[in-house]
């Protein structure tokens, strides 16, 4: 099969355009060795069937960064090269686009966002610019679709010109000054109401304010839509199948086999956040609610990616996270991690050095309470006042800062400063947004519901024969003595393991003290994530990483929650 | 006079004389359309220290304070 490899700069819409000439099926994978993305999928050529790639984009055919040299990788197995110009950016693009020219492969160009040129006043000169270059260039609004069918309908007219040779870099600016003064002219290039306002966005003093409106915004609608999925199409879907769980349990009768699988039975009913089975809690987990807020999330991802804002956002929290070893788009997981920290782990992936994925993903892991857990938080601590539950989340971001100013400056490893294009704002594709989100969303089916499973199993049986409990036990004198807690809430803070939520609910019984239902919830949320991140972790970070980790997270519990007790209840 | 983009006002507009750095520094900025010759705006400086966004060919690039003291620039008379 022959394979067609899209290549492009950064935000030209490519993927856009991916998702045009795509069908159905699409693929998103990561590249052997790295954690780059890219996606894969069919398309008709005539009547032969041919391979799509959509490579990450690429200012030059010279890599400065993993995602250029996976794409530079993409274009060595390609039999037809498109090359995908924004149009309203001509000469920059023409970079690129004449290195794949030098290269002997061969080359048809999509000249994207046309729709866009007219109101820019930019006119270029199609017919000239394919004469001068030597290839097919096909105008493209990949948007709406105009130009796509024809792109395919000229693909085998792909070649790969004589006349261009390779060349350097200076010869080729001057030739691209050459091309561009013959086929395009600009008339004018007025300022409008919109530039405005796509300046106050980046401004600080007008950018904080509208990126803390658009944060919130986005929260509200992902609860909104988890929220619909859940009451809509999973509880539905759980409630049809209580009936068969209650005939295993029957069918099973009391035991270990009974405990592994349905857990204990609530008032002789199983209840799906407490039973605590493989088959009951562990299956109502993962899809009945983390699922439907995943699907939420990676949908309202989408579309703060494909609208431009997210350049915007990094350049806002640059100044800070610069400051913690990371640079802007750290801001990312973060945003991620407060809806649910699997996703967010899974974004860590987006920073470029091994240095700065693991201080983010570590931060995440220690300081960035989920969605699930903040309800708890609010729900526990709420009856007692705002301040209790200032003092938790007060305290959580003075260790997400404290603890990145130390780890920016341990951690060895570069942490290269923000350099990042802002696109123009664009109107997403709903086509293109829809792919993405079901690609990501089978990549949690298969590659992290896996793990989880296993995690929920491996503490099934740790409960099951009494482990936790002992474990519990030994670990009684630590909560006690160092956290000033009661003993029985080792075991609660234990199961946090596998649910953070559920283990603050069963502090609940315990009658504490406001305070220290303060240092508990803190604890918890600090010394280790769910049993979910806890296994993307792993897979994104590595056994090796994922242990450091580790033991800063422990290690952190320990002194935030001995000071804590200090400060809040003395000696 | 040549001075650092990094010490330039947000608005004010700058041709860019020098880039100073390795050969991959140089060509990370000139594939983004950063190069000898270009004029470029400065549209917003973010407060201390944080990373400047210039503008340039209608395009805005945000590039941290470290690389913009390696970015040599000449006022616009």
């Amino acid at each position: 099969m022959r394979k067609v490899v899209l290549m492009g700069n950064p935000n030209v819409g490519k993927s856009v355009v991916f998702s045009r000439l795509t069908g159905a099926k699409v693929i998103a994978s990561n590249y052997p060795g790295t954690t780059v993305d890219f996606s894969k999928g069919r398309l008709r050529i005539g009547g032969e069937l041919a391979e799509v790639i959509d490579a990450p984009g690429t200012y030059s055919l010279e890599p400065t960064n993993k995602a250029e040299e996976v794409a530079l990788n993409m274009y060595g197995v390609a039999d037809i090269v498109v090359d995908v110009i924004d149009a309203t950016n001509l000469e920059r693009n023409l970079f690129l686009t004449l290195e794949l020219l030098e290269r002997k492969k061969p080359v048809i160009a999509a000249l994207n966002m046309w729709d866009e040129t007219k109101h820019l006043g930019i006119d270029i000169d199609v017919g000239r610019l394919e004469e001068l270059l030597g290839v097919p260039i096909v105008p493209t609004a990949a948007l709406s679709g105009e130009g796509i069918e024809k792109l395919v309908s000229r693909l085998n007219e792909a070649r790969s010109p004589e006349e261009i040779r390779p060349t350097s870099d200076e010869a080729r600016w001057i030739e691209i000054g050459h091309l561009v003064k013959k086929v395009q002219r600009i008339t004018h290039r007025h300022h409008t109401k919109w530039d405005r306002f796509i300046d106050a966005t980046i401004k600080p003093s007008t950018g904080i304010p509208i990126a803390i409106g658009i944060i919130l915004l986005s929260f509200w609608i992902v609860i909104l839509i988890g929220e619909t999925l859940i009451s809509y199409i999973f509880e539905p879907l759980f409630s049809f199948y209580r009936p068969a769980a209650m005939a295993v349990s029957d069918w099973l009768g009391p035991g270990l086999l009974h405990d592994i699988l349905i857990g204990k039975l609530i008032g002789g009913e199983i209840d799906y956040v407490q039973s605590m089975g493989m088959l009951t809690t562990g299956l109502f987990v993962p899809f009945g609610m983390v699922l439907p807020y995943i699907v939420a999330f990676y949908l309202m991802l989408g579309l703060l990616e494909d609208s431009g804002y997210l350049p915007r956002l990094a350049t806002l929290t640059d100044t800070v996270f610069h400051k913690l070893g990371m640079h802007g788009h750290g801001i990312v997981p973060v945003f991620l991690g407060l809806g649910c920290n699997v996703p967010g782990a899974l974004a860590s992936r987006t920073l470029e050095t091994r240095k700065q994925r693991f201080i983010s993903a570590t931060l995440m892991a220690i300081a960035v309470p989920c969605m699930a857990q903040t309800a708890m938080i609010f729900g526990i601590l709420g009856p007692y006042g705002l301040s209790y539950i200032i003092l938790v989340f007060g305290t959580l971001m003075i260790v997400f800062l404290a603890g990145g100013l130390v780890l920016g400056r341990c951690v060895k490893g570069e942490s290269p400063e923000i350099l990042l294009e802002i696109p123009p704002y664009r109107r997403p594709s709903i086509v293109a947004i829809s792919k993405k989100t079901w690609m990501r969303v089978r990549w949690f089916l298969t590659e992290a519901i896996p793990y989880l499973f296993l995690g929920v199993l491996l503490i099934n049986v740790l409960y099951s024969v009494g482990f936790l409990e002992w474990l519990g036990h030994v670990f009684a004198p630590v909560i006690s003595g160092w956290f000033g807690l009661p003993e029985e809430s080792s075991t609660a803070l234990l199961i946090g393991f596998l649910r953070k939520d559920l283990a603050v609910g069963m502090l609940l019984p315990l009658a504490m003290a406001p305070v220290q239902l303060v240092i508990a919830t803190t604890v918890l949320a600090i010394y280790f994530p769910c049993v979910a991140t806890f296994a993307v972790l792993v897979k994104e970070l590595g056994i090796e990483d994922m242990i450091k980790s580790t033991v800063i997270m422990v290690v952190t519990a320990l002194v935030v929650g001995g000071v804590m007790r200090l400060v809040l209840i003395g000696m | 006079m040549e001075i650092q983009i990094a010490d330039v006002h947000a608005g004010e507009e700058v041709l860019i004389t020098r880039l100073i750095g390795g050969y991959g520094f140089w060509r990370r900025l000139t594939a983004m359309g950063i190069r000898e010759g270009k004029f470029v705006k400065v549209v917003v400086r973010q407060p201390f220290g944080g990373p400047i966004v210039v503008e340039i060919d209608g395009r805005c690039v945000t590039m941290g304070r470290g690389m913009c003291r390696r970015i040599m620039v000449m006022l616009k008379e």
